[in-house]
């Protein structure tokens, strides 16, 4: 590791570590409206433009599609800006999703994931995000409140690259993340962190001496190519992705990568998933090797542009792999990242036995016990989605 | 490591409690995590939340099953013995806002430690909200932070007059919390 930027550890849940680094990123605008369990975030934004702490224009909009909106159309006129939503939130700014990313503005914008209503839940569930996973949005997943850190900071850098361009989600467990305080370490200040994330410079900004035109129509002549060259860009981001999490590292102390796996390499069964229930993955993992299980776990770190490559690698040649879903896809062949995978593999003509694991929506907890619950589905050939922590029929 | 669970009613500073002793240990160099489970955020209703301290860094992220200490912060739910007790460690402990010593038979298989937080709060704050004075019991009893600590963890959270009434409910807690006979 070289010389890394000093740093203070301290104490803070994952809402109010997105607020720090959002300010260290020195934002020049923010458009939010609150929403549980984000709203420490826009809490913390507002007070620290209130004191001055930051000097940014703060909008306090009337819905989720106004902030968005805002945003967005900021980001056009060449202002570094942050939004941030939760579930109900993001269903309502979902029009203004397709067109952020298709207009290449570079917003940054964090989601506290919580389940969709009915009924009504604050809780975590991974629906928000996934609905989100067709718009062109970069998505990162964060695991704990050090990484939610991180990736808003990262996640800068990468969309505002001249050759990504490419609005990007930073996801982090609702409550489980957004409202547990955990240590982690943070900078100083903006001063600091510019070294790594230098002021914006924006590509063919909105200038009333100089117009230019965004969002006009494109029919049979154009729109086909627009998209073609928009799925290009997201691909094609990944390279940069990989750039910048390598130069965070030697920034930040920090190691950033993709995916995250731990023990592989000899695995039979291997565990993927997404968020904050990585960590108890990984504890149980411990436990199985102990036991002379020969299980692994990988979590995805970056979900959008999805990581094939490196998702393949790390899982090597375990027999079965169980996806784990925080979420469900009604209807589908399975839940979303199961579909992800299943589409990883067989595109490579590989056909590892892949089972579906349901857990957690809503908040419900996800314990040991569950996770064992989890491993004993992994050797049943005649089940393909579970739903673990259920009461009543599990199965299909 | 040590894995707590905290009782209490919505609006009395549950989350608080446990947000500041984690706080506090993360000061101290320790690895700590402050765990909330909101239920519906209504004033009155029954919330936990829990905290977790180790020398190590902590990568388990579900509710705490089996504690080593529950505090209960509302002084009614001494009726809910069976939700009180559950899953707590045989050599558990308990440190509960109470002051007649008319306790449920099943706490009595633990170590109990009560103190009188109503007295308390009214005396510091004017107001019946236990918190700050349950947390200073909890360190009173068991040591697993230093008093200091703790005041750091709240000058970073409250300020003037409000930082001085909670410190004083805090330093009373920690220091009327007595061994149940």
């Amino acid at each position: 590791m070289s010389v890394t930027i000093r740093q203070v550890r301290t104490g803070l849940n994952g809402d109010e570590a997105v607020a720090y680094a959002v300010l260290h990123a020195d934002v020049d605008v923010i458009s939010a409206y609150p929403i549980t369990p984000q709203t420490i975030i826009v809490e913390r934004l507002s007070e620290f433009v209130h004191n001055g702490e930051l000097d940014a224009e703060f909008i306090p909009v009337e819905s989720e599609h106004s902030a968005l909106s805002a945003a967005l159309g900021a980001s056009l006129a060449g202002a570094r800006v942050f939004t941030a939503t939760a579930s109900q939130g993001l269903a309502l700014m979902y029009e203004v999703l397709y067109i952020t990313s298709s207009l290449r503005a570079p917003v940054v914008m964090a989601i506290g994931n919580r389940a969709f209503s009915a009924p009504i839940n604050i809780h975590c569930s991974h629906d928000d995000a996934y609905a989100a996973r067709d718009a062109g949005w970069i998505q990162f997943f964060a695991e704990t409140v050090q990484e939610a850190y991180d990736l808003t900071i990262i996640a800068y850098r990468v969309s505002e690259d001249e050759r990504v361009l490419l609005p990007s989600i930073v996801n982090l467990d609702g409550f489980i993340l957004t409202h547990s305080v955990e240590p982690l370490h943070i900078f100083r200040d903006s001063k600091d962190v510019s070294e790594f994330l230098p002021q914006r410079r924006p590509v063919n900004p909105i200038d009333p001496d100089n117009p230019i035109t965004y969002g006009p129509l494109a029919l049979q002549n154009y729109y086909m190519e627009i998209k073609r060259q928009q799925a290009e860009a997201i691909y094609s981001s990944k390279k940069v992705i990989n750039e910048v999490f390598e130069e965070y590292g030697e920034f930040s102390g920090r190691d950033y990568s993709p995916v995250k796996s731990l023990y592989t390499e000899d695995a039979d069964t291997v565990f993927i998933l997404l968020g904050s229930t990585a960590g108890t993955m990984r504890y149980m993992v411990k436990k199985w090797r102990r036991e002379g299980r020969k299980v692994g776990v990988v979590s995805l770190t970056l979900y959008r542009p999805f990581p094939e490559e490196e998702l393949i690698e790390s899982v090597g040649d375990a027999e079965n792999i169980i996806v784990m879903d925080r979420s469900f896809s009604y209807g589908s062949p399975g839940g979303q990242l199961y579909m992800d995978v299943a589409a990883t593999f067989m595109k490579r003509g590989l056909n590892p036995h892949l089972v579906n694991v349901i857990y957690g929506l809503g908040g419900r907890d996800f314990t040991p016990e569950d996770a064992e619950k989890a491993l004993e589905m992994a050797s049943k050939t005649d089940v393909d989605i579970v739903w673990i922590g259920v009461r009543g029929d599990n199965y299909g | 490591m040590l894995e707590i669970r905290w009782h209490g009613r919505g609006g009395q500073g549950v989350v608080t409690s446990s947000q500041l002793l984690s706080q506090a240990a993360i000061i101290e160099g320790k690895y700590a995590i402050h765990i909330p489970e909101f239920g519906p955020e209504r004033r009155g209703a029954p919330v936990r939340s829990y905290t977790r301290i180790d020398d190590e860094e902590i990568e388990i992220r579900y509710g705490v099953l089996n504690p080593d200490i529950v505090v209960v912060i509302d002084p009614t739910l001494i009726n809910y013995s069976d939700m009180i007790v559950e899953g707590l460690k045989d050599d558990g402990l308990i440190v509960i806002n109470h002051h007649s010593g008319d306790i449920p038979d099943v706490f009595r298989r633990y170590r109990v430690f009560t103190v009188d937080a109503y007295r308390i709060s009214l005396d510091t704050l004017g107001r019946p909200i236990y918190n700050t004075s349950m947390l200073g019991a909890l360190v009173g009893a068991t040591k697993i932070v230093s008093l200091d600590s703790v005041y750091t963890a709240m000058s970073s959270r409250f300020g003037g007059e409000i930082l001085e009434m909670n410190i004083e409910a805090v330093r009373r807690g920690a220091k009327e919390v007595k061994r149940l006979a």
